[in-house]
């Protein structure tokens, strides 16, 4: 088991879907809301997401597929 | 001694020990450093700031060290040059060039590794790490070098070979990843997790951002112990453009300058401007987006302080600005033949946003305006390549006054 701390990123046409619903549902995933900002224009959910690296990795493939956007928590740990 | 108190979560408010953390385990919302300014208070001034070494940290006081051995290059105390032909042409009186690129690895993360790898070594670690396409990379690699810790440089496989050189050179394990943007990310993010290593902007973040107020510092000390009337700043995480301006506040709240009334103005490149599209569209919420610029130091499209960055430019009645590709390198021209400084793509963005704000009259001709430079022009050669046309002559003297022609 593991967990990984995502942030979703929906634009305005997704808000209304219940994809975190759909995903601790259709994958052995837990999920755990820990903060989010639901707006007309944009829409984001940080949350912990706790199971397999291999139900994780295809949960999020399914939320990717959706069209959700999805980061790291912490942003790009990438710099130039 | 210093001064630091604790962590705090910069959402929820939670308290959380000086520790090798970055997110709050509540919200998972970002840790800052907090600290006993009263205490600060009743040791700081400006004589015994002046007593320090011309360095950043002759302003170790405020910084989140505990005692007095540094990991150091010499970084900091960068010139703040008066700027002659560039405030001319741009109609500006009072314009300043604060040049962070004369740093020991070339840009202003020196200062901000400088912080980080002197807390890991407070902290006990041997392992100095990082991920990186450029200028970070080059800073860990040679403080890790000078404090004779190990360092790990994580960088995207397909990244030109004159970049990685300049990390490589300083004999850090430099780990090519092949696979995208987010694969790397995601890969340092959890490796962070697994390994007892110091990550400078991941576990070490709260202390390793830090060091960009010292950008804040020596803007007030060098003018003068007082706050410009605007800062330009570039942005890719939004970190340095809060840093400078939380730099500026506590040197009012200790007292050691007047009050301030800083305008704080972001320059991002079109292909990466998340902040300041937010901004321009009146959102809260900065929404990311998949970076396509010139201005590969800016290329953060997830950036981590983006909400902190939005809060600063609307207290200090500040701008974002979003600068076309096309204009970075008419920057890069414009502050290399006007004051002889040759700034990397981000300080193109920069200039570039300079010119377009005094044009638009949101900076007068007697504010006081500093613009940063935070890297040098020496890193992004490519971006210029096509500038390089040299009289080409046999050697005689007429030929070359043939080349000549009407010059």
């Amino acid at each position: 088991m593991t967990s990984r701390r995502v942030k979703f990123t929906y634009s305005p046409a997704l808000i209304t879907d219940p994809l975190i619903y759909e995903l601790s549902h259709k994958f052995p995933i837990v999920t755990n809301i820990r903060r989010a900002d639901v707006r007309d224009t944009v829409g984001w959910v940080v949350l912990e997401l706790t199971g397999d690296d291999a139900a994780i990795d295809s949960g999020l493939a399914w939320v990717r597929s959706k069209g959700v956007r999805i980061d790291l928590v912490t942003g790009d740990v990438v710099e130039g | 001694m210093g001064f630091v108190k604790a962590l705090h979560c910069r959402e929820c408010g939670r308290q959380y020990p000086v520790e090798a953390a970055n997110a709050c385990d509540f919200c998972f919302g970002p840790l800052e450093v907090t600290y006993d300014y009263e205490a600060m208070g009743r040791v700081i001034s400006r004589e015994r700031i002046q007593k320090g070494p011309l360095s950043m940290w002759r302003y170790i006081d405020l910084l989140p060290v505990e005692g007095t051995e540094v990991n150091d290059l010499n970084t900091g105390f960068t010139p703040l040059v008066k700027s002659k032909r560039l405030g001319r042409y741009l109609g500006l009186n009072e314009l300043y060039i604060k040049n962070d690129a004369v740093n020991p690895s070339y840009s202003f993360k020196d200062r901000v590794v400088s912080v980080a790898s002197t807390k890991a070594l407070e902290f006990g670690y041997d392992t100095l790490a990082c991920a990186s396409t450029g200028n970070l990379a080059g800073s860990v690699a040679a403080h890790a070098a000078r404090a004779g810790m190990k360092a790990f440089i994580f960088v995207p496989a397909d990244l030109e070979q004159g970049k990685m050189v300049g990390a490589a050179v300083y004999g850090p394990t430099l780990v090519a990843v092949k696979g995208n943007y987010d694969e790397v990310n995601r890969l340092c993010s959890e490796l962070a997790d697994t390994y007892h290593w110091a990550f400078v902007n991941i576990n070490m973040r709260p202390y390793y951002a830090e060091g960009s107020k010292t950008l804040g510092y020596e803007t007030a000390e060098q003018l003068g112990w007082r706050a410009p009337d605007h800062c330009i700043v570039p942005s890719a995480s939004g970190s340095l453009f809060t840093k400078i301006y939380k730099g500026l506040h506590e040197f009012s709240k200790l007292g050691l300058i007047g009050s301030v009334k800083t305008q704080m103005h972001m320059a991002q490149a079109q292909g990466c401007a998340p902040i300041a599209t937010a901004w321009i569209n009146k959102l809260e919420v900065v929404k990311p987006v998949r970076p396509n610029t010139i201005a590969k130091s800016l290329a953060i499209g997830n950036p981590a302080d983006g909400f902190y960055a939005l809060k600063v430019i609307k207290d200090s009645e500040g701008s974002a600005n979003i600068v076309h590709e096309d204009q970075i390198v008419e920057g890069i021209k414009m502050l290399a033949e006007m004051e002889g400084i040759f700034t990397e793509t981000a300080g193109g963005v920069t200039i570039s946003a300079l010119a377009a704000l005094a044009r638009k009259g949101v900076i007068k001709k007697d504010d006081v305006t500093v613009v940063y430079v935070t890297g040098n022009g020496l890193k992004t050669q490519e971006a210029v390549v096509d500038l390089l046309r040299p009289l080409v002559i046999e050697p005689t003297v007429t030929a070359f006054q043939q080349a000549l022609g009407g010059r």
